[in-house]
């Protein structure tokens, strides 16, 4: 069989491949009139009038807050809102005058949704585009890998998570999470509702990574001290595509399913737990991370009907919202059902993209305080920062107030309980701060800067 | 649950992975074994078939059935044709060259997973199964779809059988498979044999994406995992053999089934790897494979 027949290309007198039809660089011309023709205009640019403006006047340099979003891999879908929303905010920042007088530019690099890539990306962030601070992302494990690289390069590191890894003290004194409420601190409020409203006997289904195990370790103690308990807990990998084979492992005495599940195939995962049980199914408590960006009303999805979800902040818009909800939900672009305005079936995060939106005010805040002119100041952002203590609702805050620990570093704010009903998710109960706080578990401010 | 039917939902788990791994990895073993070539893009073929089906059953109205039908159909056409256009601008040129085409497919790889984000998107969209039955049985429901996947599968493997052992275009095949330099020199168009299927199997692979479709939805990234599956498959098949191909889609599919239901995934993903390993160790052609000339 003809594995190296003679190659037609080696005849055509291209002097770059050589005989097996590889490239050979050697025989390539680089003459050294072009290599200087090409110095330069390198030189030429970095003397172009345009670089020299804004160090000469830095006060109206913009500043650079480097986004590092999941743009790829199986967090595309959150990456994709999480910059529309940080868009939208900082349009609105920028509208009304910017930071200290100065516009905000987002620097955007992908993280591949990967924690090698992600710390790569921080690094990138610190050293090449000179960016102020980084804003993040969400996956846990991501912001987990991503962590080490922020504090090494001493750069402000504000994530939109949800995970407790910030909360727990365990990342460093440059990682912030003030524009969202922790795992932890969600369940504790959440679990009285469930214990009095759908069960006492919980099986869990989590995806098996950092995120998952905040829910893995948090909610057997705060279901106990309402009476209630776990009785079962299934770690599904985070790639997995079928999920059938593990509802066997869900004990016949289960009264609730709480299920938290992330990545492309959440809906495989609720239209299966469908079709395993039917009508016959026991009450089920997820977090809507299990269905975001899936329009609920997907074939397969009926079951739903009548099942109780979290949302941090509602996808549906309620018949209570506030004027700054509203003002929130339009300068995003979403409608009414959480979708896109325009693509119906283009459907939100919006359970957690809310939390981009509030961290940038959060930073604008902070900056100001601080009296933040460039990077010589990070330190002093970070002490600004952690002097914060709350948000109250209104435009900059429109899910809800929120106080802020800077001692953990870590915001606290109101959980919203939501039923699927008519194809809408209506809330039907809100939880108070109070419920969701905790014992901190160590203290950032005693690190050194 | 009890351990009877425990065992029987493993087993149809088993027998529906089985299914749509028997189809991409004869694709793949076509490949290897008529042009002795690796295709390290064929598990993007599989995914090429899925946004396909997403887009042609959203564009045609009415029931899903036809919406998916015509999926079904076309979208392995088109999948198909990009394959051909690919074996012409790159195989080709590289002359069918073993290492040379694994560094070029690697490329296309990567072209086409980009382009598919680019294009569709990073969601995962659902399709509309062309039927919804549930099945009840005493201790759990199941989908009637993922049985009717088991049944078309087969059906295509009887097909792709027939047309390899009781066509000229099989013979074809096979005499090229066997001995490329003779078949030449007998005047069969090996050029062309190749162009055939290699896009072949592209769309053998896309069949399989359109199948699981509605029970997986589209991802940009779900070519991945196929694609190690059904060189585990091959591997262990020998290259080449259709027999041996669905006897170890069929062992592979039923032991990660049952293995994932009864233990965990990973200790299944473990085994099979191992599997590889010991066939590699003591019968390097394969369960099934002749060895090399």
């Amino acid at each position: 069989m003809p594995r190296y027949r003679q190659s037609k290309l080696k005849n055509r007198g291209t002097a770059v491949t050589d005989k097996n039809g590889f490239f050979d660089l050697s025989r390539s011309t680089l003459s050294r009139r072009t290599a200087l023709k090409g110095l330069a205009a390198g030189a030429g640019l970095t003397l172009a009038p345009g670089f020299v403006r804004y160090s000469q006047a830095q006060s109206s340099a913009p500043i650079k807050i480097g986004f590092q979003s999941h743009r790829t891999g199986i967090g595309a879908a959150y990456g994709r809102w999480y910059e529309k929303t940080s868009a939208a905010a900082v349009k609105a920042i920028n509208d009304a005058g910017g930071i200290n007088g100065r516009p905000i530019e987002l620097v955007i690099e992908d993280d591949g949704t990967d924690p090698a890539r992600g710390a790569e990306v921080v690094g990138k962030f610190a050293t090449q585009h000179k960016t102020d601070i980084v804003f993040g992302t969400l996956f846990s494990h991501v912001v987990m890998g991503s962590a080490p690289a922020a504090g090494e390069n001493k750069i402000p590191y504000f994530v939109v998570s949800e995970g407790h890894h910030v909360a727990s003290t365990k990342l460093n004194r440059y990682v912030f999470q003030p524009g969202i409420t922790d795992v932890k601190s969600q369940i504790q409020s959440m679990a009285p509702w469930i214990a009095a409203n759908a069960g006492k006997k919980v099986t869990q289904i989590f995806p098996d990574f950092a995120f998952g195990y905040d829910h893995r370790d948090y909610l057997p103690p705060a279901l106990k001290t309402q009476g209630a308990e776990v009785i079962a807990q299934i770690a599904i990998p985070p790639t997995e595509s079928s999920f059938t084979k593990y509802f066997p492992q869900i004990p016949a005495e289960t009264e609730v399913i709480y299920h938290v599940m992330v990545g492309p195939a959440v809906l495989t995962f609720v239209k299966e737990l469908g079709e395993f049980y039917g009508s016959n199914r026991p009450q089920l408590f997820g977090f809507i991370d299990s269905l975001e960006a899936t329009d609920i009303n997907s074939p397969g999805l009926e079951f739903l009907d009548g099942s109780h979800f979290w949302e941090g902040s509602p996808r549906y818009a309620q018949a209570d919202d506030s004027a700054a909800q509203k003002a929130y939900r339009a300068a995003v672009g979403i409608d009414d059902n959480g979708a896109s305005v325009g693509d119906a079936k283009d459907v939100s995060t919006a359970a957690h993209m809310f939390g981009c939106w509030e961290t940038l005010y959060v930073v604008k805040k902070a900056m100001e305080d601080a009296g933040y002119k460039g990077p010589e100041d990070r330190a002093k952002l970070v002490e600004a920062t952690e002097a914060l203590t709350e948000f109250a609702e209104g435009p900059e805050h429109p899910q809800g107030p929120k106080t802020f620990n800077g001692k953990i570093h870590q915001c606290f704010g109101i959980q919203n309980i939501s039923k699927v009903e008519g194809g809408k998710l209506k809330v039907v109960h809100k939880t108070k701060i109070e419920d969701g706080l905790y014992e901190a578990e160590g203290d950032y401010t005693t690190q050194a800067l | 649950m009890h351990f009877g039917p425990h065992l029987l939902l493993a087993a149809l788990e088993g027998l529906v992975t089985s299914a749509v791994l028997a189809l991409t990895a004869l694709g793949l073993s076509l490949v290897f074994g008529v042009m002795r070539v690796v295709n390290v893009a064929h598990g993007e073929f599989f995914m090429l078939g899925a946004p396909l089906a997403w887009a042609i059953s959203t564009a045609i109205p009415g029931h899903p059935t036809v919406g998916f039908l015509t999926a079904l159909v076309i979208a392995p056409l088109i999948v198909g044709a990009i394959a051909l256009v690919a074996e012409r601008l790159v195989l080709r040129r590289l002359n069918y060259n073993p290492e040379a085409t694994i560094v070029a497919t690697i490329g296309m790889l990567y072209i086409i997973q980009q382009l598919a984000l680019s294009f569709y998107g990073p969601e995962a969209r659902p399709v509309e199964p062309p039927f919804s039955y549930r099945i009840l049985l005493p201790w759990f429901g199941y989908s009637g779809y993922k049985l009717s996947i088991i049944a078309a599968s087969g059906l295509l493997l009887v097909a792709t059988w027939l047309v390899l052992t009781r066509t000229k275009i099989g013979l074809i095949m096979r005499a090229t498979q066997y001995d490329s330099e003779t078949a030449q020199a007998f005047g069969i168009p090996v050029d062309r044999v190749y162009a055939g299927v290699f896009a072949l199997g592209a769309m053998l692979a896309a069949i399989a994406a359109v199948l699981i479709v509605p029970i997986s939805q589209a991802h940009y990234l779900m070519g991945q995992d196929p694609l190690l599956l059904s060189f585990i498959v091959v591997i262990i098949g020998g290259l080449g053999s259709l027999r041996g191909t669905v006897v170890a889609a069929v062992l592979i599919g039923l032991s990660d089934g049952i293995i994932s239901v009864f233990f965990s995934p990973t200790l299944a993903k473990i085994i099979a790897t191992l599997l590889v390993a010991m066939v590699l160790v003591f019968r390097p052609q394969g369960l099934f494979g002749t060895a090399p000339r």
